[in-house]
């Protein structure tokens, strides 16, 4: 009987999950672990400057690959430090395993050095978490934790492990299974309710398809392309859901929801069945919840019962995972050679059509100043569109949404629920990871990157090669913009009166930065970063200050109550609108 | 849309470590009400039972039950407000017993089916078992200044006939 150490227990049971990167920073209590780390080659840990970059590398790592991510933190800051990003992948269901280190079992509870009660600091941000006491236990927990962070709705799991556990020994057993008798998502949905969602979705006069960021979860854009493509509907995704279906096919309008297109909102009012796919009805997506698709009877399709029916009640719920519902709802329509009511479809098609000839994401070009929305679609056409784009948080993320056009899922990487400012650099080196010949860029602002921008010395370090386009207006806009439409213009703390030279850091960090301030420069200078295949370019944009994101849903109102770019007054929003953020 | 109404929920709790903060957690991050949460171990040393007091309308009590079934300790649970049940709750009330509110405590206590556990020349501390219900009239009939201490357990209840909540 061979005894090995909980350190080496952790290590050997990565193996078998065939994890390939742990992201990850050392400290006391996981001194142990990383001995066992130092020893072996198979689990590569990646040394990040912070560890809520760990976190957000290996969540970027997840949503770029599929996998789940594995990250590594020393007990008290460390773990602290990584909450923002455990609660980030939390709010989008991200499956990752962490593993957090603390100071031993008998220390607990004295306020030992670094020490923080994680398990309870982390609750309310993970699907579950564990503290393990008994290095009996460990194999199993972390086995459980791979397990309850993949099934059912995806989200991060914590395992808080004492010093003495990954120093004590025991014989090494990992089970091939797990049970757990209270846990066990609901995948097939049920037969009934889904031949009543099909009868429901063939009688509309008015259909739309809303689909979220499920369907890329569950790898179920398949199924979801076929099952839009039978029908013929409209669809619009998410934020989350962007790449579920092809962006560039004729039947997608566009992004729902505060900065969605005017199609895609305005559809949504005016639907009469909505078929809500692996979406939660969110807050950006619904506006005012009274005035939510006034006329829509309601399939919601989730995983996860609790979304169903949280923020606006639906007609007919199926429980189960999304590419099993529609293959079931495909089968059921192919079998039994059901059509859809093709002349309403097609009056439909042009009244959508209508709203589509108001071109909502129109801007006005300039020749003398870097419009953001330019970088973005040049940016598009320099990557003909296959570039793996992760965002921050702010006006860009929305640019980054409206003028990318995505067409496959997991290719657009960025902090939907949570709005994590510095997501996206970390981020982009964790798909860059997953997929090392990938062109792989970071759309950020001068506020969002320097939240994170100590991890272009990990970038150097191993080698990751990211193109970061930084639409640098000097402020924070998204924040700018809410102030000059709601707050009278008054720029309170918006304004970066000093900024770094981010080229001379850039190169500071062993890597190629660029200034960019002229329209007509753009391209080629995207060409230029983008031909450097092996190097990581700071593309620092010089873009209009004043700037705003369009189409935009005020707080408080309707779907249908849109401010178009150049064309309305904005008007200072109700006080319940205010309260509404 | 306005009708909260009182729920009796009871669970079968995973009997673990941080499980019932996971419970308490979710009704203050969600904003949920809590009225009363009593817990104990089961016959299976595996399992708590969990019984709590919760109020909201329809709409609120579908997301309760939904998101206490999500957390991963939650075995099982049930709405005992839904279903034909027994719901019971202990008091231990101690009162002033002298002169001529002795007897008149005494009379109130049997009335009630309480019983008296502990006695001293001017106090009685009294045992009275029932539905929420039943312990608030007492306490309404015994003369406000006579009362020195109240202890309530908070609900618990079972259903009632061949229904039993069980793995």
């Amino acid at each position: 009987m061979e005894l090995i150490t909980g350190a080496e227990i952790l290590v050997r049971c990565l193996k078998e999950e065939g994890v390939e990167y742990l992201f990850g920073y050392p400290g006391g209590a996981v001194l142990h672990i990383y001995d066992a780390l130092y020893v072996q080659e198979d689990v590569k840990h990646i040394l990040v400057r912070h560890e809520q970059a760990a976190l957000h590398a290996a969540d970027g790592y997840s949503r770029a690959c599929g996998k789940p991510g594995v990250a590594l933190v020393t007990s008290g800051p460390g773990l602290t430090n990584a909450v923002t990003g455990i609660a980030n992948a939390y709010m989008d269901s991200v499956p990752l395993v962490v593993f957090s280190g603390q100071v031993p079992t008998a220390l607990i509870g004295n306020d030992a050095f670094q020490e923080v009660d994680a398990v309870g600091i982390t609750r309310p941000c993970v699907k579950h978490n564990f503290l393990v006491r008994d290095i009996k236990n460990l194999a199993e927990t972390i086995k459980k934790a791979f397990f309850i962070a993949t099934t059912g709705r995806p989200g991060p799991v914590l395992i808080d492990l004492p010093k003495d556990v990954t120093i004590a020994k025991a014989e090494y057993h990992y089970p091939k299974k797990v049970k757990l008798r209270s846990y066990n998502p609901t995948i097939k949905g049920h037969a009934g309710q889904i031949r009543k969602a099909v009868d429901m979705i063939l009688s509309a006069k008015r259909p739309i398809m809303y689909t979220g960021g499920g369907v890329i979860l569950s790898d179920g854009s398949p199924e979801l392309v076929e099952l839009t493509q039978l029908l013929g509907y409209p669809i619009t995704n998410t934020l989350m859901g962007l790449g579920a279906y092809p962006a560039t096919d004729k039947q997608f309008i566009g992004m729902l929801g505060m900065h969605g297109t005017y199609e895609a909102n305005m559809a949504m009012h005016d639907c009469d069945v909505l078929i809500a796919i692996g979406a939660r009805f969110d807050d950006r997506v619904t506006g005012k919840i009274e005035k939510f698709c006034p006329h829509a009877r309601i399939v919601h399709v989730d995983i996860d019962p609790s979304s169903i029916s949280k923020n606006v009640q639906v007609d007919i719920p199926i429980v189960g995972s999304v590419p099993n519902v529609l293959r079931a709802m495909i089968s059921v329509i192919r079998d039994e050679k059901l059509k859809p009511d093709t002349e309403a479809l097609g009056k439909w098609w042009r009244q959508i059509d209508e709203w589509r000839g108001i071109k909502s994401l129109s801007y006005r070009q300039s020749n003398e100043i870097i419009k953001p929305q330019f970088v973005i679609q040049k940016l598009y056409e320099v990557t003909q569109g296959q570039a793996i784009i992760t965002s921050d948080v702010g006006q860009h993320q929305m640019w980054a949404a409206q003028y990318y056009h995505f067409d496959r899922p997991r290719q657009w990487i960025n902090s939907g629920g949570l709005g994590t400012m510095g997501f996206g650099l970390p981020a982009a080196m964790g798909a860059k990871f997953a997929f090392p010949d990938q062109d792989v860029a970071c759309v950020t602002g001068d506020g969002s990157i320097q939240m994170m921008l100590q991890e272009l010395a990990t970038m150097k370090q191993y080698n990751t090669p990211v193109k970061i386009v930084n639409l640098n207006n000097g402020y924070l806009g998204m924040v700018r913009q809410w102030q000059e439409f709601f707050y009278q213009k008054r720029y309170c703390m918006t304004y970066f009166e000093s900024l770094p030279d981010f080229v001379m850091l850039a190169e500071a960090y062993g890597h190629v930065g660029m200034r960019i301030d002229k329209p007509r420069d753009v391209e080629g200078a995207l060409r230029e970063a983008f031909a450097m295949k092996d190097r990581t370019v700071f593309l620092d944009f010089i873009t209009d200050q004043t700037e705003n994101v369009f189409p935009m849903i005020p707080s408080g109102g309707g779907q249908n109550e849109m401010l178009l770019a150049e064309r309305d007054e904005m008007v200072s929003t109700h006080d319940e609108g205010m309260v509404l953020l | 849309m306005n009708n909260n109404n009182r729920h009796l929920i009871s669970i079968l709790l995973e009997n673990e470590a941080g499980a019932l903060s996971r419970v308490a957690n979710l009704f203050s991050a969600r904003g949920y009400n809590i009225e009363s949460l009593t817990v104990a171990p089961t016959d299976d040393p595996t399992l708590s039972r969990l019984t709590l007091v919760t109020s909201g309308n329809e709409q609120v009590i579908e997301q309760i039950v939904k998101q206490l079934n999500k957390l991963i300790d939650v075995v099982k649970l049930i709405d005992l407000s839904e279903t034909d049940a027994i719901e019971r709750e202990l008091m231990l009330i101690k009162t002033k017993a002298n002169g001529e509110q002795r007897a008149e405590m005494k009379r109130l206590s049997d009335i009630f089916g309480g019983r008296i556990l502990d006695v001293t020349d001017a106090t009685y501390t009294i045992e009275l078992t029932g539905d929420g219900e039943k312990l608030d009239n007492f306490l309404r009939a015994v003369e406000r200044d006579a009362i020195l201490e109240v202890v309530r357990s908070g609900a618990t209840g079972i259903a009632r006939g061949q229904k039993a909540l069980h793995i």
